[in-house]
Parts: C-alpha cells; structure tokens; sequence
C-alpha cells in the first residue's frame, strides 16, 4: 500500500471516529464505514482503529471475525447472500443457488476472478413469508426466481462506472 | 502526593470495570445489608455481593473454572450455577450480584447433572492426556471431572488434535487443544495487564483464544509476562520448558553447569510440594541442587546487589549531567531495567521512552556475564564449558536471555532460564522432596548476599534496596538513622502506584568506589530525590500515559517498574494457582529473609566489593561494566505488518 493511500485511509478513520464517537461502542459503525468503502478490514485498518478508539487490536480483530458481514478478506464489489434459513429452503433456494453458481461460475463462499461479485451464505434474512430471499450489498431481493436471478446480476454488471452503491470506492488495499 | 488516579480505576479499563461487582464500600448510604440463605445457612452480606462470594463466607464450596479472583467476572463457563428459589432457571453464582433477599440450593439434582453435563461437554473438545500434560495433579477441569466422579465420556472425547501447538514464543507455548476457552487469559492479557494479545475469535463451536490476526505468539506484541500461564486453569497455556537440556548439561561430565537462584523461587517453591504459601526453603534448595547434579549454586542477589551500584551510580550521574553540567538531553525520570516484561512493554507502547530505561541489565544478566569472563577466569574454566541457568519466578527471563545482544561474555551469558515450577519438576524427578532437604549455603566466590538483593522478589524491592545505597552513599549516614530497621516502608505494599520523597538535606563525603566518578556531593544539597514505584504492566500504562501528560510521575528521577502483578514473587513462571493472599504470604517471606540477614546494603556486599577491587578496577559505570553489565534496547512499535 502507498503512503499516501495509508494517510487517506487514516484520516477516514479519523473522521468516523469523530463522527461516532471516540470511545469503544464507536466501534461497529466505524467498521462499517470501512466495510462499505473498502470492502474488507485489512491487519492495518485494525490496528489503526484500535489505536483511535484506544483499545487493543486484538479486540478489533475479535469483532471483525464475530460477524459475517464484516470481513477480513477482500471480497467483490456485490456481496451475493442468499438465505439458507428453514422457510427459504422450503421455497426452493436450491434451485436459487444452482442458478446463481451457474451465471456467475463460481461456488458459495468465492469471489469472482474479476472481483465483481462473493457468494456466499446467509441465515434468516426476516423475509421468510417472501422467500427465497437474497442480499446484494444491502439491498433485499425477496421471491427470487431463477429468471429474476439473471435481472438482478444484469442490473449489478450494468452499475459498475455509475456509483449506484453509496460511497463505493475502488479498495485501495 | 497528588492523587492523579482515582485508587480504584487504578486497572481495568471501563469496559471490563463495568463487569465487576465491587461491594458498596458504604452499606449504610444504600440501606440494610441483604440477607441471604444459602443450602439453609442465613448470612447477610452487602448488596451486590454474588452469591459465590456469599457461599464462601458459609464455607460452601461452589466449583468455577471462569471465575479467578484477580479478574473481572466472565460468567461464561456455567460450572457454578447454583438453584434460587423462585427461579425458573439455574443460576451462574460467580456472576449472581445478591440485591434481595434470597434461598439458594447449591447442590440439588438439577443442579449436580446440569454441572455434570458441563463436563461432559467440555471433555467432547478436550484433546489431552492427562499423563502427558504438565498441569497433571494441578489442572482444574481435571480436578472438577474427579470431583464429580467423570467415569466415562457422554459425549465421546477427541481422538486426533484440531489445532497446532504454538510454540513460536521463547516463553510462552500454547496449546489450543486443551482450552476451555474460560476466557481467563484473555481478561488477564487485556484487563490485568492491559496487554491485549489474546481475544477470542468467531461465534460458537468455532471459537478460538487467538492473537491478533491469528499470528503465532513469538510474532506479536506479547511482553513474555506468563501471567495468562498462572491464571489459566488447564494445560492449554505453558513456559517453554528446557529441563532436557539443563539435565543434558548435567549429565555431560566436560561441562561446568551452575545455577543462580532468584529470591521469588524461594518462597514460592514449597507450593509446589504442598507447603503453605510464605514458607522459604532458600537453604533446603541449595542442597537438593547439589543433589541434582548442578556444580555451583549461586545467589542471584549478588548480581541484584551489583544492579544496585550500576543502576544507582547511573541515576547519579544522570542527576549530575542535569544539575552541575545543565545537560538538556539527561532524561529523567530514570526507569528500572531489571523486568524483561517491563522492557518489552516499554519497547512495543513507549519506545519514545526508551532513552529513560536504565542501561543495567538485569540481576540475571549481569550475573551470567560475570560468571563467563571473571569466574571462569577465576577457576581456570573455559567458559564454552560452563552453562550457566537462572532460576527465576519469571518466564520472560528465558526470553531475555535469548536476546541477541545478551553475549556480551563472548559466549551466551545465560545458557537457560528455569521457572519455579519447573525446577520442582527436576527436583521431583531426582526422587527429592524438598521440605525435608538438610539446609546448606550458596557456594563462594559470590555466597554472601545482603537482604536488598532478596526484596528485590517484591514490588518496591528495587527501589528500596537502591534507596538504602544511595542514601547511605552520598548522605554519609545510616539507613537506620531515617528509617527504622533500614525498612523503607512506603515503598512496600501492594497499591499500584507508590510515591516517596527523599529531601536530601546533607552529604557526606564521596566513598572509595565513586572517587573517580564524582568530586562531591555538595551540588545535590537541598534537593529533594522522588522515586514512584509500578507493579503490573496496567499500573505501568498510567503511569506512562502520566508522565506524557506532565502529571506528577513526569517529576520523579526515579522510577520502578514490575511487569507482574505484585514484583516478582507474582512473576509467571512462579506455582499455580496464584491471588492476593498467595502473593501476601509470598511477600512475607520475601521481607522474613531480609530482615533476618546481617549484612542488608547492597554496597557493603563483600562479594561486590571484590568484584570492584579484583576485576571491575575501574568502578561502576566504567569501560569494562558498560561492556559486560549494561545493554542497548530496541524501538518495536506497536504496529504489526
Ligand atoms: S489440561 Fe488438565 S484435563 Fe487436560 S490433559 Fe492436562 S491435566 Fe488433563
Ligand atoms: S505472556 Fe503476558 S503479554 Fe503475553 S499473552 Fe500472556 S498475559 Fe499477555
Ligand atoms: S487458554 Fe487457558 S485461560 Fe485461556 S481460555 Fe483457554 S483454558 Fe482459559
Ligand atoms: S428463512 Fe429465509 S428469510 Fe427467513
Ligand atoms: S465460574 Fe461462574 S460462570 Fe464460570
């Protein structure tokens, strides 16, 4: 990473941290904001929180690997979770899955080789009366079919250039 | 002294303060005490106070595995749920703050399967033989499965490990197979220590105690200090062990193999064969190491008594630079050294600070170079033919003495470094039960020691022992005459944070051993000497973060810091289990040895006087004692890449 990329990433940092707060309970939201902008928490973006927030980064690390949609990894520009929770599967979310492995060539819990899109798994997303339902970043598709998978994948590939997801950046890590 | 820490914020951050129950130190502001009945006994106890504490107070025992008396309550492991009447559920005691008045049932049906099954589960994860691990007799959870008569494995038990064994660490080696994940270490590294290595990871059956970024031990900021190892129920945490090779040594007739012992061991050790905590076997263990095969036994308060001179005499000079020469670049306060933990702390969260460490090594350094240049030459030895091991309470000793730098002898200085516990192993193994040894004395050349070496086992001790020197060495009088007994109380004690002025009101002459170093002491008249004293590395971060702030740390010359909670005799490689009175009994002791030794100055030494006379010629602080006794420290940042 360059220099000056680290400067920018603290100084985002730093004004999340004054934004939310600076003690402890800032911490989701502020790991958030990183999420949402680049996508994963690297080692140094840890390290770095932890050091504003003054608490140890090995708590930070503890947060991060506690929820699934905060990641340590970098993961594709659409997260891709679809619900494997009782009511979707009775709904056919296998067929959903097939679907989407199929049009995207990858497994649930890979990323694309251009980096566009992660699959992965999720539970109860609280659609269960309109499953199966799915998540892209955080948009909420809800009775999905294997038609709608191809629209929704469609839509995603024609947003990229145009910022359609907020605060969207190029992660520079 | 200004109270610029509120005594009871004096550890926990907030965050794990929160969890912790303090009783009311004023019953009588919020009412009446509670009453409480516990298996039909009726006490009645402050509010707030959990019903384990209660249950003590009755001589009920209630087994825990998360509960420790030095942390902040977790409540996460269940063994010590107990029935309250009119509750629908068990009840996790250690965690049950008593606001009403209540019935407890410790011991009911629900109660004996509901632990049982606790058990049960614990022991469906455990991976470990009990034969084969070296908390065997001393482990909690196999105490707890003997206790309630675990005949068989509901729940089936691990065949094969999960995990690999860390053993990137000098110090510390971990074993993730056999936690429980009590969590005890994580709230001692983060709470007690404010160290922050370990945390656990991830959600239910795939949690995991880690570091940060899951990287082996050896590779993060961990400072050696072994206090998760002492608080940590199970064999799950563990010091690198090298009694192979200290036995190897032994039984190698070419070589030379001596050993130095600490004055923390001492008193600990007899817990390790089943004595009361605070009785010394100082004499009783110099015999069962002649027995075990070891050619010299030697007391580390030799080398703790030459830290004396070298740490002091650099204090001086540095108070000379400032007041006589009015150099701006003297830092002050002075730091003590003789820590490994402490050290390391300061090189990972203060390396800024580094140029106030002391440049002494510590006692065990110092001796392991002396022992390699003027004792083999004394004997005619070669010293690639001596081993020299430490025992030490401590088990960031054996990292220290695998700091590159520590060869300042030609050789490695320190060959091994033995914790206590270990020590008792060999002792064992040599069919030896240490209580019942014939008493004998340390060998010659360095056999004398002086009671201010032996405190330095104690929080204060270093302070107090270069207290007495200094005084004595640059007023011209007796410790005696300002202190009685030459017990420099407001050092001791086990309160985080110790202030102490000295106002220096006349000086004497300058003695033989610093002629060449200072004309006078006339230009320290009227000045008045501080010193602070810090034991644990949390005390230590606010006495730092003080000093930064320019609060009243920041005026202190002199400062002594312990990596361990209570010097020491709480050091990590000293007998498990360990709390407040074991440290209390330990610190008995430690004060019983000195006040019985007659010669209790580190200056009036014989041994050191020799050493002065016959081969440091040219005093403390010289060519030579900076080549063999002092050290250079290494900026390591906190930041992990
Ligand atoms: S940790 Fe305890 S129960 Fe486990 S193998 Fe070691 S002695 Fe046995
Ligand atoms: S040895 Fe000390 S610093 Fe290292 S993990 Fe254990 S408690 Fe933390
Ligand atoms: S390593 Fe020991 S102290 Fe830490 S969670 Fe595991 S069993 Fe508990
Ligand atoms: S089961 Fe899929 S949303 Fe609830
Ligand atoms: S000892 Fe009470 S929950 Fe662990």
């Amino acid at each position: 990473m360059l220099v000056s990329e680290r400067e920018q990433l603290r100084e985002n940092i730093e004004q999340w941290v004054a934004q939310y707060g600076s003690d402890r309970s800032a911490l989701i939201p502020v790991l958030q904001e990183v999420q949402r902008k680049y996508h994963h928490i690297s080692e140094y973006v840890m390290q770095v929180v932890a050091d504003t927030l003054n608490i140890h980064p090995v708590e930070v690390y503890g947060v991060v690997s506690f929820y699934s949609f905060i990641g340590l990894r970098p993961k594709g520009r659409f997260i891709i979770r679809l619900c494997r929770t009782i009511s979707c599967a009775m709904q056919g979310n296998n067929r959903i899955a097939r679907q989407l492995e199929n049009d995207l060539g990858i497994h649930f819990g890979e990323t694309t080789p251009d980096g566009n899109f992660t699959l992965e798994w999720a539970n109860c997303l609280g659609m269960c009366d309109r499953g199966p339902a799915m998540l892209v970043n955080d948009r909420i598709f809800t009775q999905v079919t294997p038609e709608s998978v191809h629209e929704i994948l469609d839509e995603c590939r024609k947003a990229f250039g145009a910022h359609t997801f907020q605060g969207e950046e190029t992660c520079p890590l | 002294m200004a109270e610029f820490y509120d005594k009871e914020s004096v550890r926990a951050p907030m965050s794990q303060r929160l969890q912790r129950f303090e009783p009311p130190s004023d019953t009588q502001a919020i009412g009446a005490l509670v009453s409480v009945t516990i298996d039909g006994k009726e006490l009645k106890v402050p509010l707030g106070t959990t019903i384990l504490e209660a249950s003590k107070k009755v001589g009920v025992r209630i087994p825990t595995l998360c509960y420790h008396e030095d942390l902040c309550v977790a409540g996460v492991c269940r063994i010590c749920v107990v029935e309250v009447e009119g509750q629908p559920r068990l009840q996790a005691s250690c965690a049950y703050p008593i606001t009403a008045p209540i019935k407890v049932k410790t011991h009911t049906r629900q109660v004996r399967q509901a632990r049982r099954h606790i058990l049960d589960l614990l022991l469906s994860k455990h991976y470990g033989e009990c034969y084969a691990c070296f908390r065997n007799n001393n482990c909690e959870l196999q105490a707890l499965a003997k206790e309630y008569g675990v005949d068989f494995f509901r729940f089936g038990h691990p065949e094969k490990p999960r995990y690999r064994i860390d053993r990137s660490s000098p110090s510390v080696i971990r074993d993730m197979d056999k936690c429980i994940l009590c969590r005890r270490c994580v709230r001692t590294c983060i709470d007690l220590q404010e160290v922050g290595v370990l945390e656990v990871n991830q959600r239910s059956n795939r949690s995991k105690v880690i570091t940060f970024g899951e990287k082996p031990l050896g590779d993060v900021i961990c400072i050696n200090c072994g206090q998760c190892i002492n608080r940590c129920p199970t064999g799950a945490l563990r010091a690198n062990d090298p009694t192979d090779d200290v036995w190897a040594a032994i039984d190698d007739p070419t070589k030379h193999v001596v050993i130095q012992t600490a004055p923390s061991p001492r008193a600990g050790i007899g817990e390790c064969f089943g004595l009361e905590p605070g009785v010394p076997l100082t004499f009783e263990m110099n015999t069962a190491l002649r027995r075990c095969g070891f050619d010299k036994v030697f007391d580390t308060n030799f080398s703790a008594d030459l830290t004396i001179i070298e740490e002091g005499t650099e204090l001086l000079q540095r108070l000379h630079k400032a007041l006589v020469q009015k150099d701006k670049m003297v830092r002050f306060p002075q730091f003590t050294s003789c820590s490994p933990g402490w050290v390391k702390f300061c090189e990972h969260f203060y390396p800024e600070f580094l140029d106030h460490l002391s440049s002494a090594k510590s006692p065990q350094q110092m001796f392991g170079a002396v022992i390699k240049t003027y004792y083999a030459k004394l004997n005619d030895l070669d010293p690639k033919n001596i081993v020299t091991v430490a025992l030490m309470p401590c088990s960031a000793k054996k990292f220290e003495c695998n700091r590159p730098e520590m060869c300042d002898s030609g050789y490695k200085d320190i060959d091994y470094g033995l914790t206590t516990r270990e020590l008792a192993q060999m002792i064992s193994e040599a069919g030896i039960y240490l209580p019942a040894m014939p008493k004998s004395d340390f060998d010659d050349p360095f056999g004398t020691a002086t009671g201010s070496g032996v405190i330095f086992g104690a929080t204060g001790g270093v302070m107090e022992a270069a207290l007495r020197t200094v005084i004595e060495l640059v007023c011209g009088i007796q410790v005696e005459d300002l202190f009685a007994h030459a017990d420099i109380t407001p050092v001791r004690g086990f309160d985080g944070i110790r202030f102490m002025e000295l106002p220096i009101k006349k000086v004497g002459p300058v003695p033989e051993l610093l002629k060449g170093l200072f004309e006078d002491w006339d230009w320290l008249v009227g000045a008045t000497l501080k010193v602070a004293v810090a034991h644990g590395t949390a005390n230590a971060k606010r006495v730092m973060e003080d000093i930064k702030a320019g609060g009243p740390c920041s005026e202190c010359h002199f400062i002594e810091f312990m990596a361990c909670p209570g010097g020491c005799l709480g050091g990590g490689g000293q007998p498990i289990p360990t709390s407040p009175e074991i440290r209390a009994a330990r610190a008995r002791a430690i004060y019983a040895e000195d006040a019985a030794y007659e010669v209790r100055k580190s200056h009036e030494n014989p041994a050191i006087v020799r050493l002065y006379t016959e081969f440091l010629t040219e005093g403390p602080c010289s060519h030579l004692s900076h080549h063999l006794l002092h050290t250079a420290y290494t900026p390591r940042g906190k930041y992990i890449v």
